[in-house]
């Protein structure tokens, strides 16, 4: 995983709340296989309409996706992180975000950044008066800048440190291979198994 | 301080456990399907690394699959192509599987309980967020991403952060005619899709308590649609009677090993709850929902509210947005709010208890002229069960098509979908844009509302029946 330390770009205002999986990338797109590609699907019913803010010339090239609350709900898909990521997304902001969502896009280095919704507010504002308006979001810091404005998001510190180091989840569990032994070791007599 | 039951079970799966990170947890049971481990298991062949614990995992195929002529391949290339990646990927790192075509196929979520695989106490995950529904038994189970699907196929293990525990108490006694379905609908429109977010929600009180299991994991099963986790039910006779004598609960020393141990899973009396929402069951309704998410309900005597009847302008919006795209009318009683489809079936109420009730109702009765009615039974044993009962001939005298098992038209996925502005009254569990088939209008309902709604043309109770 590329590590994450500081993103500057541009941003794409969605003025909705609860923006469920379903609507990031519609089921038909699940069938893949792959884990790349998925550009053509974020948001394809919504991209139906020419008039969906992501079918703004104007916002070509955007890296920063502001959203309203309770961003990411329902289905676990992670599918939803990679249609965001394939189509160029680095960050998404948001004053709330559904939990599945939030582990995935930790996973896959989607940083998720939680701010008040008043920020949400005023980037939107800033964003839909000039959409050239550049973004900066510094993990370090944990802060998101634009224009004269600074404010502070929140991201669970250990999610901020695998986002700063680009590591691999399992790389860092098999290390505890041993314990994990050790563990099965005391699993009682009557726990299922499948096979 | 006593221990939440979430925190029971929590702290009996921690494999290690150090300041400042997420606790290592072990995971019981692993259930996979076709849709969320495709790109898991390639990462797997990538690195080099196999499936820990196949005997703890087990793999099914429901979300694509059809529910008409499944002795033919599966029509859509990509969807065949989906579920034979399932059937090569298990075969090759040696997972279980229950392929179309086998007695034990079906919803991965119904197919766990009736095996008696899923059990109290356990942690279970699955690349599905409607995982909650196993949580019915006192199991901490919950969906991941494909990411951590690849984590616990290799490790069978997950690093987690603790999550915060919620009491949702329900006091008293469901009215007749009121369904866990009612009652779980009614506690997302009350705490919103956010409500639940980071929590474990426990549900607790007399009127859980009287709940068959069945009913209990319709409860658990929409959890997630609070925003939570997972739900949970403390484990009692009943679910104990439930679980005796499945292929796999435990038997002999170990059964009683086992319920003894399951005992002790109940909150303590002096356990605090981070949150905690008490409900009282003898004011419940039938309930169903007018918008686009499952918190955007109203009891079925309701009319379709308006955006001005919220006070926050998120919610207006959501409203505005919602009422557009299911093209209703402010004001509009819901019992006037005429269907086309009826969709009787999903991991949240595909089970025989749900069949059988739609079943009373449908009984000498007719579907409107015009309505089409899917009967999709959640696994390939509740069909069975279901025809030994002869439903299966109640559902098609009374003019409804008797399908195969699978997720159908939960989720539009495979053959069974919605035309575009095709209205349907649903027993599944979301009711997204789009969700059941690109345009498509659903509104979530219990399975006897289902049903009166199929013999009426309209949303509609049982009650309604007997008035007419």
């Amino acid at each position: 995983m590329e590590p994450f330390t500081v993103h500057t770009g541009t941003a794409v205002p969605l003025r909705a709340s609860n923006v469920d999986t379903d609507q990031i990338i519609p089921a038909k797109y699940l069938k893949r296989i792959s884990r790349h590609g998925y550009e053509d699907a974020l948001f394809a019913a919504w991209r139906t309409d020419p008039a969906f803010v992501l079918n703004d010339p104007a916002r070509a090239g955007a890296t920063v996706l502001v959203a309203g609350p309770d961003f990411g709900t329902g289905s676990s898909r992670e599918h939803a992180v990679w249609a965001l990521q394939d189509y160029g997304f680095r960050v998404v902001i948001s004053s709330r975000f559904a939990d599945i969502f939030r582990g995935n896009s930790g996973k896959g280095g989607l940083l998720t950044a939680l701010v008040e919704q008043d920020v949400v507010e005023a980037l939107w504002a800033a964003t839909e008066a000039d959409p050239t308006l550049p973004v900066t979001v510094d993990l370090t810091a944990r802060t998101v800048a634009f224009g004269a404005t600074t404010a502070s998001f929140e991201i669970d510190d250990y999610v901020r440190w695998r986002l700063l180091e680009g590591l691999d989840d399992i790389g860092i569990t098999l290390q505890s291979a041993g314990l994990i032994a050790a563990f099965e070791s005391r699993r009682p007599a009557f726990a299922p198994r499948t096979a | 301080m006593g221990k939440t039951l979430a925190e029971k079970v929590w702290d009996a799966h921690v494999v290690r456990s150090a300041p400042g990170e997420p606790d290592l947890l072990y995971i019981d049971l692993h259930l996979v399907h076709e849709v969320t481990s495709p790109q898991a298991f390639d990462g797997l062949r990538t690195a080099g690394r196999p499936v820990r614990r196949p005997d703890l995992t087990l793999a099914t195929e429901d979300h694509n699959v059809p529910t008409i002529d499944i002795d033919k391949p599966i029509a859509d290339p990509v969807s065949r192509a989906q579920v034979e990646a399932l059937r090569r990927n298990a075969a090759e790192f040696g997972v279980p599987i229950h392929s179309l075509g086998s007695a034990e196929q079906g919803i991965v979520h119904v197919v766990g309980p009736q095996l008696g695989l899923t059990q109290p106490g356990m942690t279970i995950v699955c690349g599905d967020s409607h995982t909650s529904t196993h949580g019915a038994f006192g199991a901490l189970a919950f969906g991941i991403g494909t990411s951590e699907v690849e984590h616990v196929l290799a490790t069978q293990t997950l690093p987690l952060k603790p999550f915060r525990t919620m009491a949702i108490t329900v006091d008293g006694q469901l009215p007749p005619g009121v369904t866990a379905k009612d009652l779980i609908l009614t506690v997302i429109a009350r705490i919103g899709t956010g409500g639940g977010q980071g929590y474990v929600l426990e549900y607790r009180g007399e009127a859980i308590r009287a709940l068959s299991m069945e009913a209990r994991m319709t409860i658990c099963n929409m959890s997630i649609e609070a925003g939570a986790r997972a739900g949970m039910i403390a484990p009692d006779e009943t679910t104990f009677a439930y679980i005796e004598g499945r292929p796999k609960a435990p038997s002999g020393q170990d059964w009683a090993d086992a319920v003894a141990y399951w005992r002790t899973l109940v909150t303590d009396d002096d356990a605090v709850f981070d949150a905690e929402v008490v409900i009282d069951a003898s004011e419940l309704t039938p309930f169903v929902t007018w918008g686009t998410n499952p918190g955007q309900g109203v009891p079925l005597a309701g009319r379709v509210p308006a955006p001005e009847d919220f006070t926050d302008p998120v919610d207006q919006e959501a409203a505005r947005k919602a009422l557009a795209y299911m093209g209703l009318t402010p004001g509009t009683p819901m019992r006037e709010v005429a269907v086309d489809t009826v969709f009787l079936g999903s991991c949240t109420n595909g089970r025989i208890e749900d069949l059988r009730a739609a079943a009373d109702i449908l009984r000498g009765r007719r579907v409107a002229d015009g309505v089409r009615m899917l009967v999709v039974p959640g696994s390939v044993r509740v069909r069975l069960a279901a025809m030994a009962e002869g439903l299966d001939r109640v559902f098609v005298e009374a003019g409804a098509q008797w399908r195969e098992a699978g997720c159908s038209m939960c989720l539009g996925m495979n053959p069974d979908t919605l035309a575009p502005q095709e209205r349907s009254a649903s027993t599944s569990n979301r009711n997204f844009e789009g969700r059941q088939g690109p345009g498509g209008r659903t509104h979530l309902v219990s399975p006897q509302v289902a049903a009166a709604t199929a013999v009426r043309g309209r949303l509609s109770s049982p009650a309604d029946l007997d008035a007419a």
